[in-house]
């Protein structure tokens, strides 16, 4: 398919949502800031309310997987700001510290703003030594104070600012409090440089002075910072240094390596950092003693972590948030309403006598009002089928980021993922892929290896099936529970097994799964609001497309029956399944836009053609089946052409092989459905 | 095993061999590396049990000699982290008073001693501490000073002594994420992920990574209150029995 028409659509979507095709806004920016500081504490909430705009909030550690920019008017001044990935600390142990470490370098900032949890101070302040160590303009917003204060913390704001040497805020940005003090921050002169020092023990601080003498690049932050990070074996810090000074490199290499000969360096580094921290917070931090309170939200936090409980507790979740909310109130109500209504009376019959008029050949019209045509069919189940679908889900899944569920979710399936390759915390991409495979895809950038993320992209394009689908599977098969249950059953039992596979063939290191475990909360109902629109905004620019042109596609393929090659080829391994001829179409379809592929199987089953078995059996085939069109090019562009590839030529002959041996279970076992 | 008493300076005469050997990569030393008092001593004593062979003008370790050095390295190292874990003494004192200590630890005392201490596999300086018995049988004791994370009971309190684990990567963010040594530390709960406590927050962990804090514990037992006493009794006492690796 050629990219252009694409890129043209997608800039139509942008320019109808009013941003920047690649998402930057049109304006110029007199200042340039970025926020930074752990993950959950709060960053996006202050990066949408200082721009009023997008950035995925969640109360999930490491959900901001690209960096945002947005612009905030403070006073006269228009600042452009970054939200940077959660990282405890500029050393680049993970990705997101890797992305923090290297927008900190190069890009020029006038001001960085670190964002800290006022209850875990303590834990927060190493950071902002290292950020006075690198030497940037500082500001230090301690945030959360609501909660600190609820657990008997009271902060002495000025007494930080003075021993800290920065300009220091307090707010609690969720209700707003505080936030016109950051304002005016922000807005004013640019801090002075804090005479801050957290003197580390020897050797280390003798061996930084001699390797920052030697640091004469260009690195974007102090010498001394650069010293201290090459000093803890910090990766990019080495690439930088073999970059920017490579002359000295030898020298530093002996430097570093005298230093380690008696123990690891980051070792006593941390442990300074912590040290000269646990000193400011003792006077900053004023402790009340506070009973410990049961509430409501407490019980429910340690339910959901509990091995007995927390099962339960999953349940109700699926049922309640999954199966009612999504299912009866998303693929029903509404996509009755929008499809039976809104399309069905009043888009389509105008559409087509319009299209009909206008384009007297019947081809040509074919491409717009046809079986396939870009509005009746395209537009139709973009708007009317997936986009309710995909919404309740982003809906559902933002009021669990929020309320702190999906971090126990990650903590109670560990051992279970473990098995599978993966951690606890591919949790996150693989519940987003039954709302959006695609954009679980993207997702799976927060995992920590590459063996990690390529099982995960493996099992979303083979086992998950997006809330499209999921709709019309469910809508199918409601009617027939022993089905339901065999394709529950099947499905999970494949992506149960083909994890475990995969984690037995694919080399390296098994990944480990360590995660902070944020209070309990109840959502918000603007930061919900506005993260489901964000990313039903992100799926009508970066999916709808896709779709789109796929309906040009097909429409290609009937009038140049380069299709009915391909369905003839189809039609035997169809057959084999124990399906008739009518569903290969559903297949070949269903590539190109996933929720087409159960879609057609409807139309079969509603002429009465497919039922009962061969029905149960379509529908495993299906959903295991090669992923849509836009998930493969997410998967070729984030893991590159040869895994995906790979990825698709393992998965079409093991779907049809599932089935296969499904349907000749079930009529051996003469299971009647 | 050897029935002679060894003297102080024959210990540490195997001592130095075995570290030549196994942490530099030389299986022999010549005779004259060693102090006048050694030769006429300690070197003697060894050849004569059987402990070390004499070849012209470097000596090496025998087969039983080699157990009985790595003997010696172990207790020496385990009176090591026992000084500074548990007598809170600096590094410089600890390793001055070892050499000393060691000599004392009488070999079976060394097994308690290590299990005591959770098992450590290294010394304060990072060097290896050869495993024994106990390690190898996962011996636990009732009362421990020292407890890897992974080996406490929920509601258990304790101090984080020291990090150690295979992965270096994960110690580091282990240590930037504020576990730290020095921290108050306390185990929430061992199952289905291990949950502890670290000040206002809680982090979860698998069992792999909660084998590398290695914590010193605070009181003998567990402290019921702080695992959730609103939760109904059954559940309450399941999160307490519970667990692999306890009894």
């Amino acid at each position: 398919m050629s990219v252009r028409p694409l890129e043209w659509l997608k800039k139509m979507v942008a320019a109808l949502l009013r941003r920047g095709s690649d998402g930057r806004p049109v304006a110029t920016a007199s200042r340039r800031m970025m926020l930074v500081g752990s993950p959950n504490v709060g960053k996006s909430v202050i990066f949408n309310h200082l721009t009023g705009r997008y950035a995925v909030v969640s109360n999930y550690p490491g959900t901001t997987v690209e960096v945002s920019r947005g612009h905030a008017r403070i006073g006269e001044a228009l600042l452009e700001v970054l939200d940077s990935p959660g990282s405890y600390s500029l050393a680049a142990f993970s990705e997101d510290g890797r992305v923090t470490q290297t927008l900190l370098m190069e890009e020029p900032l006038d001001l960085v703003v670190q964002v800290a949890d006022a209850k875990s101070l303590r834990r927060m302040l190493p950071l902002t030594f290292q950020l006075i160590e690198a030497g940037v303009p500082l500001v230090l917003d301690v945030n959360m104070i609501d909660e600190a204060e609820r657990a008997g913390l009271t902060l002495g704001a000025a007494a930080l600012a003075e021993d800290l040497g920065l300009p220091v805020a307090a707010t609690a940005a969720t209700s707003g409090q505080g936030m016109d003090e950051l304002e005016a921050l922000l807005g004013g002169e640019p801090p002075k440089p804090s005479s801050f020092r957290v003197e580390y023990p020897e050797p280390i601080e003798s061996a930084a002075a001699e390797i920052a003498n030697l640091l004469h690049g260009d690195y974007g932050i102090a010498p001394r910072a650069v010293a201290l990070l090459l000093l803890q074996r910090d990766q990019s810090g080495w690439e930088k240094v073999t970059q920017c000074d490579p002359e000295a490199v030898v020298e530093i290499e002996r430097l570093v390596s005298q230093v380690e000969r008696s123990r690891p360096p980051s070792y006593d580094i941390s442990v300074a950092r912590h040290q000269a921290a646990g000193g400011i917070v003792r006077r900053a931090l004023v402790r009340r003693p506070t009973a410990s309170r049961r509430s409501l939200r407490r019980l429910l936090g340690d339910l959901a972590m509990h091995p007995l409980a927390g099962i339960p507790m999953l349940a109700a979740v699926l049922y309640f948030g999954l199966y009612l909310f999504v299912g009866r109130v998303g693929a029903g109500v509404l996509v009755d309403w929008l499809d039976g209504g809104l399309f069905g009376e009043y888009v389509n019959p105008p559409a087509e006598a319009f299209f009909n008029r206008l384009l007297p050949w019947p081809v040509a019209a074919e491409l717009f009002v046809g079986e396939y045509g870009v509005i009746t069919l395209g537009l139709r189940y973009a708007i009317a089928i997936v986009l309710p679908l995909v919404g309740a889900f982003f809906l559902m899944f933002a009021l669990l980021e929020d309320s702190g569920y999906l971090p126990r979710l990650a903590l109670l399936v560990d051992r279970i993922f473990k098995r599978i390759g993966l951690s606890g915390r591919a949790v996150i991409p693989i519940v987003l892929g039954f709302g959006c495979d695609t954009m679980a895809t993207l997702v799976t950038r927060v995992l920590e290896t590459r063996r990690e993320r390529v099982i995960a992209t493996f099992l979303l394009a083979l086992a998950i099936p997006c809330s499209a689908q999921l709709g019309v599977i469910l809508g199918l098969l409601s009617g027939h529970p022993l089905g339901l249950a065999i394709w529950g059953g099947v499905v999970a039992g494949v992506f149960l097994l083909s994890g475990f596979l995969a984690a037995k063939l694919l080399p390296g290191q098994a990944a480990r799964f360590y995660l902070e475990i944020p209070p309990m909360r109840w959502p918000s109902l603007k930061n919900v609001t506005a993260k489901t629109s964000a990313r039903l905004k992100w799926y009508a620019a970066e999916v709808i497309p896709i779709f789109l042109a796929a309906s040009v596609v097909i429409w290609i393929g009937q009038v140049t029956r380069v299709f009915q090659l391909a369905l003839s080829a189809l039609r035997p391994a169809v057959n084999l399944i124990g399906l008739p001829d009518g569903a290969a179409e559903a297949f070949l379809f269903g590539f190109f836009r996933r929720d087409y592929g159960a879609a057609r199987i409807f139309d079969v089953h509603s002429g009465g053609a497919v039922s009962g078995v061969p029905l149960v059996v379509a529908m495993v085939t299906i959903t295991l089946f090669v992923p849509c069109v836009a998930q493969f090019l997410v998967m070729v562009r984030e893991r590159g052409a040869r895994t995906a590839a790979a990825v698709a030529a393992i998965i079409l002959p093991f779907a049809f092989a599932i089935g296969y041996l499904l349907n000749l279970a079930l009529i051996t076992l003469r299971v009647q459905v | 095993m050897t029935e002679y008493e060894l003297t102080e300076g024959a210990e540490e005469v195997l001592a130095r061999l075995w570290v030549a050997k196994h942490e530099q990569d030389r299986p022999s030393r010549p005779v004259r590396e060693f102090g006048a008092e050694d030769r006429e001593h300690a070197i003697v004593q060894l050849l004569e049990s059987g402990l070390v062979e004499r070849e012209s003008d470097v000596v090496s370790l025998t087969k039983s000699g080699e157990r009985e050095a790595e003997s010696v390295i172990r207790r020496e190292r385990l009176a090591e982290r026992l000084l500074t874990d548990v007598l809170d003494l600096g590094e410089a004192e600890a390793t001055e008073a070892a050499c000393r200590f060691e000599h004392l630890l009488r070999r079976g005392i060394d097994d308690e001693i290590c299990t005591l201490l959770g098992h450590p596999k290294v010394c304060p300086h990072g060097s290896p501490i050869p495993p024994g018995e106990c390690c190898r049988a996962g011996a636990r004791s009732a009362s421990k000073v020292i407890s890897t994370l992974a080996d406490m009971v929920p509601g258990q309190r304790g101090v984080i002594a020291y990090l150690h684990g295979r992965r270096r990567e994960m110690v580091q963010r282990l240590l930037v994420m504020g576990a730290v040594p020095g921290t108050p530390i306390s185990l929430v709960q061992r199952l289905p992920s291990y949950v502890f406590q670290l000040g206002q927050a809680q982090v979860a962990l698998d069992r792999e990574t909660a084998r590398d804090i290695y914590v010193r514990i605070a009181g003998r037992r567990p402290v019921a209150a702080a695992a959730a006493p609103w939760l109904p009794r059954p559940f309450r006492r399941w999160r307490f029995r519970r667990g692999r690796g306890r009894r």
